[in-house]
């Protein structure tokens, strides 16, 4: 029996008059990889960004219905707390370019002024990077710009430097779509073994990656849950007709 | 009808081509004569003694500049702290605020700040600072050419800023850290190059002014620390010695213009290219 | 099916150990988050940092409006004494205490508008040739760096070679003509001043220029015109708004300007006869008699000329952004 760690209630997201989000309705388990499907502007990197309260930034923007991280009412907490809870990594990585790798992991910290003792500080960004699979190949020049990695390293940074915050749940938007391809499987690995530590809920409009790497999948329409279903019985029998066809390749 | 010949239009062309090379070429002669004038004048009066030793009274030989360099140097200071917390500032609030009633107001009043004449500066600063202080003062002066730098600051600040991406701010809000701490350590941080040669340009433009502080520094020919006094600066020196009827204070002042020019020029190419370097880093 | 295929990508991971990370490493981590995250506090508060935001935008606003205000008080004074018919009244005698501006309206009107006609003989052919002839290249660059300095000389070095290169010789020429050789006077203000606007008015008609829509350009030339016709018949008229503004703002700087001009102008407070005349602006009567000024009526008055500048200066610059800004070029 799964357990949830995140449960979407009736949730409808606005753009001003534009509903982008019609009552969804969701669970996602914990320490597990949860991949969110759909075509473009389905309304997937809404979803999530739901979920970290970020899409409230955005003048003219709306939310309706509820969010439960564990039994906490996402929106009654303040987004900032929100936010330290639910990291975000995004499809084109974004390290601090002014900072090292090492203050890029810390970041989250010392922004927020957080007094961390030098160990303390060590211990963290190891072990981030470790979890991020990044440290061997950094660890000599951990006081070097992060903009001198290549791009897949530069995700894989931006991984790191959200779980060093310690997360309960993990969001990446089309993580791998800005890489390539062997950068794009370092990080399918890195998924499959992160859920160990923090559930993961994976946007990508590429197919194979959700197939490859999640457990189970939601399929995204029009801003509509369509299907949500184990991985693997989604991808050979899907119950809905128009996920068949988004499967199959008929649109998208 | 008779048709314009194509020859005569080509000829027209070309002497118009050569017409448009010539003047534009002529128009920057002055620059060349400036430069060499005041540098064939100037460059042999510049010695040790000139930059150290205090102006000596008419008639007698010597004579230096010191007061004026450090004057100049205390009033950009004062200038420095009048303009660029609240040019800093208000830059953010601008680029923080693209749309808005407000900020369009704001900017226009930038705008027009920018453009009042420098004597008319002057006089506020007389106003507000002089009369109720009851003396000239190195700090009148310093709020002239503070209000000055103001809107080149502002100006400059809310275009470095516009500049930097917003994945960069995402970022650091997808981490849990406030709105201020992300403007503050973030944004800001990532924008200070920009910022700082915004704040060398506005220096740039008020090192040479003179009209604002021929009545709040007024001058002075002696050595002055204190604030509260009057003060010179290469400007007003310039100014009096050139306007003035003996000849060995016109030398002075050649010196002094060699000294104020290549200053000037030499921030302003800076300015420019560090400029062009900054805006390539996005 | 698909299970398969990913099955036959597998991928050697450069770092495996660290993800199965040992408990007490984790134990450790957790504690430090609740310790930290406890401790976590917020600081500043998103509104009231917009509060200060807007407390330093709005300082701006007021700051301008002291400024009028500063000088429509200070004028005060004059104003009641004089009217509206300070403007046009041409005795300025501090001695009888009567003051009328009019002398130097004529000194500023002329200087600025003569040195506007001269200073466009050079900068447009200027922005043609850089908007249009020489956009790119070190040619380009070499010339717009000139021009940009032209803008950077410090007035003063402008007065100061004024008087001692271009008087002498404008003083060789009165005498030739016959004409009273004081060397100062109008016609040595208007061609200093004309060289310091060149800049102003040229980089916007670069501007302007250089944004003609190149298809326009390219269907003249296709219908066998010359380039001298298409700069003629397509560039100007499209550009030519923006151009007109760009004169527009330097005529503003030029109302303004004042230590050059001061230096050079003779300093006369009466109406100048001929372009040989010394005369006075508005701005070089303040700066020659502010510190001089004995009596609240003799110091209103010229606090009331800068009054004049001030809102003169303004409506033209304002006029001059509004139409650059709608020809859209990004300044």
């Amino acid at each position: 029996m799964e357990s949830t760690v995140l449960r979407i209630e009736n949730f409808s997201a606005f753009f001003g008059e534009n509903q982008v989000l019609k009552e969804f309705n969701l669970s996602i388990p914990q320490n597990r990889v949860t991949a969110i499907m759909g075509p473009s502007g389905c309304g997937k990197t809404t979803l999530i960004r739901c979920i970290n309260r970020m899409h409230e930034l955005i003048p003219d923007a709306r939310v309706s219905g509820k969010m439960f991280l564990d039994s906490e009412d996402i929106y009654a907490t303040d987004p900032i707390v929100v936010r330290r809870q639910i990291g975000m990594v995004f499809q084109k990585p974004n390290p601090f370019p002014m900072m090292s790798i090492y203050d890029n992991v810390i970041a989250g910290y010392n922004l927020n002024g957080v007094k961390l003792t030098k160990e303390e500080k060590e211990k963290i960004v190891e072990e981030s990077l470790k979890k991020a699979a990044l440290w061997d190949e950094v660890k000599e020049s951990l006081h070097r710009r992060g903009t001198f990695l290549s791009g897949g390293q530069q995700q894989r940074l931006c991984i790191a430097r959200a779980l060093a915050m310690g997360p309960a749940v993990l969001l990446l938007d089309e993580p791998t779509s800005a890489l390539d391809p062997r950068a794009t499987s370092h990080i399918e690995e890195l998924i499959v073994q992160l859920k160990e530590t923090v559930s993961i809920i994976l946007v990508t409009h590429n197919m194979a990656q959700a197939a490859r790497v999640s457990d189970f999948a939601a399929f995204v329409y029009l801003g509509e849950l369509v299907e949500f279903e184990p991985t693997e019985r989604m991808f050979t029998a899907p119950k809905n007709k128009m996920t068949e066809e988004y499967l199959t390749g008929k649109f998208g | 009808m008779k048709e314009p010949s194509i020859r005569g239009r080509i000829l027209w062309d070309k002497l118009f081509k050569a017409l448009i090379v010539l003047l534009t070429f002529c128009s920057i002669l002055p620059m060349f004569f400036i430069l060499f004038f005041i540098t064939s004048k100037g460059v042999s009066v510049i010695n040790w003694r000139f930059l150290t030793h205090l102006p000596k009274p008419v008639g007698e030989i010597g004579g230096g500049i010191s007061n004026a360099i450090i004057g100049t140097f205390m009033l950009i200071g004062i200038a420095t702290v009048f303009s660029v917390p609240a040019g800093t500032l208000a830059g953010i609030f601008l680029s923080e605020n693209r749309k808005g009633r407000l900020a369009s107001l704001i900017r226009l009043c930038v705008e027009t700040l920018q453009g009042i004449p420098s004597i008319v500066i002057g006089i506020i600063a007389y106003i507000w600072l002089v009369v109720s202080m009851g003396s000239f003062s190195a700090l009148s002066g310093g709020l002239a050419l503070g209000l000055m730098m103001l809107p080149v600051i502002i100006t400059s600040t809310e275009e470095t800023l516009k500049l930097i991406p917003e994945s960069l701010r995402e970022a650091s809000l997808s981490l849990g850290v406030s709105y201020p701490r992300t403007i503050l350590k973030v944004i800001l941080p990532a924008g200070i190059s920009g910022i700082m040669t915004g704040i060398l340009l506005s220096i740039a433009r008020v090192a040479g002014e003179t009209a604002p502080l021929l009545f709040t520094a007024f001058g002075s020919p002696f050595m002055n620390l204190n604030i509260l006094k009057p003060i010179n600066s290469l400007p007003l020196m310039i100014f009096n010695y050139a306007t003035s009827p003996y000849p060995e204070w016109h030398t002075l002042a050649w010196g002094a213009s060699f000294i104020l020019i290549v200053v000037v020029l030499g921030l302003n190419l800076f300015t420019k290219a560090a400029t062009k370097k900054w805006k390539v880093q996005f | 099916m698909i299970k398969e295929r990913t099955d036959s990508i597998s991928v050697e991971l450069p770092e495996r150990v660290g993800i199965l990370m040992d408990r007490s490493a984790e134990d450790f981590l957790a504690k430090i988050r609740k310790r930290a995250m406890a401790g976590w506090k917020f600081g500043l508060s998103e509104s009231s940092f917009r509060k200060i935001l807007s407390v330093a935008g709005a300082f701006v606003l007021l700051l301008l409006l002291a400024i009028f205000f500063s000088l429509l008080i200070a004028s005060f004074p004059a104003i009641r004494n004089f009217g509206i018919q300070f403007l046009f009244s041409s005795t300025w005698d501090p001695v009888r205490n009567e003051f009328g501006a009019f002398p130097f309206i004529v000194g500023t009107l002329a200087t600025s508008f003569l040195a506007l006609i001269i200073s466009v003989v050079f900068s447009l052919p200027i922005s043609i040739f850089l908007g249009e002839y020489s956009a790119q290249g070190s040619m380009a660059t070499f010339i717009k760096s000139m021009i940009e300095l032209l803008a950077g000389v410090p007035s003063v070095i402008y007065g100061f070679c004024g008087l001692f290169l271009l008087a002498p010789v404008v003083r060789t020429l009165e005498m030739k003509l016959g004409v009273a050789p004081y060397g100062v006077g109008i016609l040595t203000a208007s061609l200093v001043l004309s060289i310091m606007i060149i800049p102003y008015s040229a980089s916007i008609g670069r501007e302007v220029i250089s944004l003609v829509p190149s298809d326009l350009k390219e269907a003249a030339l296709s219908l066998g015109g010359t380039r001298f016709e298409v700069i003629r018949k397509v560039i100007l008229p499209y550009a030519g708004s923006g151009i007109a503004a760009g004169i527009l703002l330097s005529l503003g700087r030029a109302l303004g300007e004042t230590m050059a001009v001061t230096m050079v102008i003779g300093n006369s407070n009466f109406i100048p006869k001929s372009i040989f005349s010394p005369a006075n602006t508005l701005a070089s009567v303040i700066a020659n008699e502010f510190t001089e000024a004995t009596g609240s009526l003799y110091l209103s008055s010229l606090i009331e000329l800068g009054l004049v500048l001030f809102v003169v200066t303004t409506v033209i610059n304002l006029m001059g952004k509004w139409i650059v800004r709608r020809m859209g070029v990004g300044e």
